[in-house]
């Protein structure tokens, strides 16, 4: 399980399929106790940022342009 | 019409008037005749002042008279012309003192969609032969797109839709949008470059091509030749949602999905926000019913009612979910390993890590490891209590 990445540097995509593989290995129960409250604690950073990512969440709307370029579109949504 | 087997089986001769009324019954009790589209050329057009219309309706070798009563007339936007080709709906009847049937025409459209028609059912059946649109091309759509190109008009009222459709369903995606004509000479031109613009600048995961609905000379656009065949070959999946509920167009056959309109188009694309709270308020309940700690598993059956109940309000809305969810996240802080240990209760584990939670996991001599809330130190077990 890679652990090792910063949670709030995650997309909305990768939080959820690490909580869910955290979810499947606790299920599968873990004997090592200290592991076991390592993914709990992972799992609850990860539901947060989850949490935090859908409530914050904003259309963003950009153009693109005849060269190729994007720019940024005044919103009409 | 009772009286028919009497008069039918009787040499007494009908009166003209009971044979109109029988052939009027007849003609009307056919459910074919009284919802028809007749095509034809428009003759004898006349208005007279009562506002009714009144015109024969001809091809090479039939006429057929017709008549538009002066409440339909009325919101007609324009006024056929002697000469003209049209296409008529309307229910069949007959006009008893003028002795003839007549068509009475409740909508009438520009016939011109004939040569079309056939033009474009060429143009089908040739691509499909050469395996445009079979369904083994169809791609399958990423079920939760990072980037998503529009293809529209940024005028049009598709454009607001879809952009409303994803920010409310899905705002966690950004929308790129490449401007194109959607009707008119260069429309074919603009989409076709704008597609491939898009998956050569952009590279999206996948791309709504749209717009408003339109008669089949308004979507000829979406008829070309040239856009079926920048759809077929487009990197990304395309979604078509050409606002039109019974013509598909070509670019409906190229495109992996067909929707029936630009917003449509736009749910087809993305998965909406409740399913995702939902999923997400149902993986933390499971990670909560996984809790290493005991304590939380006596918490649980009353995790499990707030569950219950939470369930039922996601079924709702959103926002009720939303409100489930952070008494959740506050249950979950309260249960924290942390926060157990801070009150004074110790993890106890033998050398291998195993936590102890039975007197008959350990034995005197035996050394353990005791974790408090600020870290861990060495103890002996001296004996059983």
């Amino acid at each position: 399980m890679a652990k090792d990445k910063l949670i709030e540097s995650l997309s909305y995509e990768e939080a959820f399929q690490e909580l869910e593989r955290i979810v499947t290995g606790l299920e599968a129960q873990v004997t090592n106790l200290d592991q076991a409250i390592q993914l709990f604690e992972r799992g609850q950073g990860l539901a947060k940022h989850c949490s935090a990512i859908l409530e914050k969440a904003e259309l963003k709307v950009e153009e693109l342009t005849e060269d190729g370029d994007l720019r940024q579109r005044s919103d009409e949504a | 019409m009772d009286q028919l087997p009497l008069f039918a089986e009787s040499r007494v001769p009908w009166t003209v008037t009971d044979l109109s009324r029988f052939l009027r019954a007849l003609i009307e009790s056919e459910p074919l005749l009284q919802s028809i589209w007749v095509r034809g050329e428009v003759s004898n057009f006349s208005r007279p002042k009562s506002g009714h219309w009144y015109f024969t309706l001809k091809d090479r070798d039939g006429q057929l008279p017709c008549v538009m009563w002066r409440s339909t007339a009325e919101l007609q936007v324009r006024i056929p012309q002697d000469g003209e080709a049209v296409e008529v709906h309307g229910g069949l009847s007959v006009y008893e003192s003028g002795g003839r049937y007549q068509l009475y025409v409740d909508e009438v459209r520009a016939g011109g969609d004939g040569a079309l028609f056939l033009q474009f059912m060429r143009l089908k059946e040739k691509l499909e032969a050469e395996g445009l649109f079979a369904a083994e091309r169809k791609r399958a759509l990423p079920p939760w797109p990072k980037r998503i190109g529009i293809i529209t008009s940024p005028s049009g009222a598709a454009l607001h839709d879809m952009l409303q459709t994803l920010s409310r369903r899905y705002p966690l995606t950004k929308v790129i949008l490449a401007p194109a004509a959607v009707q008119g000479e260069d429309a074919p031109f603009q989409l076709t470059d704008a597609l491939k613009r898009m998956n050569q600048f952009v590279q999206p995961d996948l791309i709504l091509l749209a717009r408003g609905g339109g008669s089949l000379e308004d979507l000829a656009a979406f008829n070309s030749e040239k856009l079926a065949r920048a759809i077929s070959a487009s990197q990304a999946p395309v979604i078509c949602g050409v606002g039109h509920e019974t013509d598909f167009t070509l670019a409906d056959f190229a495109a992996d999905l067909r929707a029936p309109t630009p917003t449509a188009a736009a749910e087809m694309a993305t998965p909406s926000l409740v399913d995702l709270d939902t999923a997400l308020f149902m993986l933390t309940q499971q990670l909560l019913r996984h809790s290493p700690f005991s304590l939380v598993r006596r918490e649980r059956q009353r995790l499990d009612e707030v569950s219950l109940r939470g369930a039922r309000a996601l079924r709702q809305q959103a926002q009720v979910l939303r409100s489930a969810f952070s008494g959740l996240q506050a249950s979950l802080a309260a249960l924290s390993p942390h926060a157990v240990l801070e009150r004074g209760y110790a993890v106890v584990s033998k050398a291998d890590g195993a936590a102890i939670s039975r007197v008959g996991q350990v034995a005197p001599g035996e050394s353990l490891q005791v974790q408090v809330s600020d870290g861990r130190f060495g103890a002996r077990v001296e004996k059983e209590d």
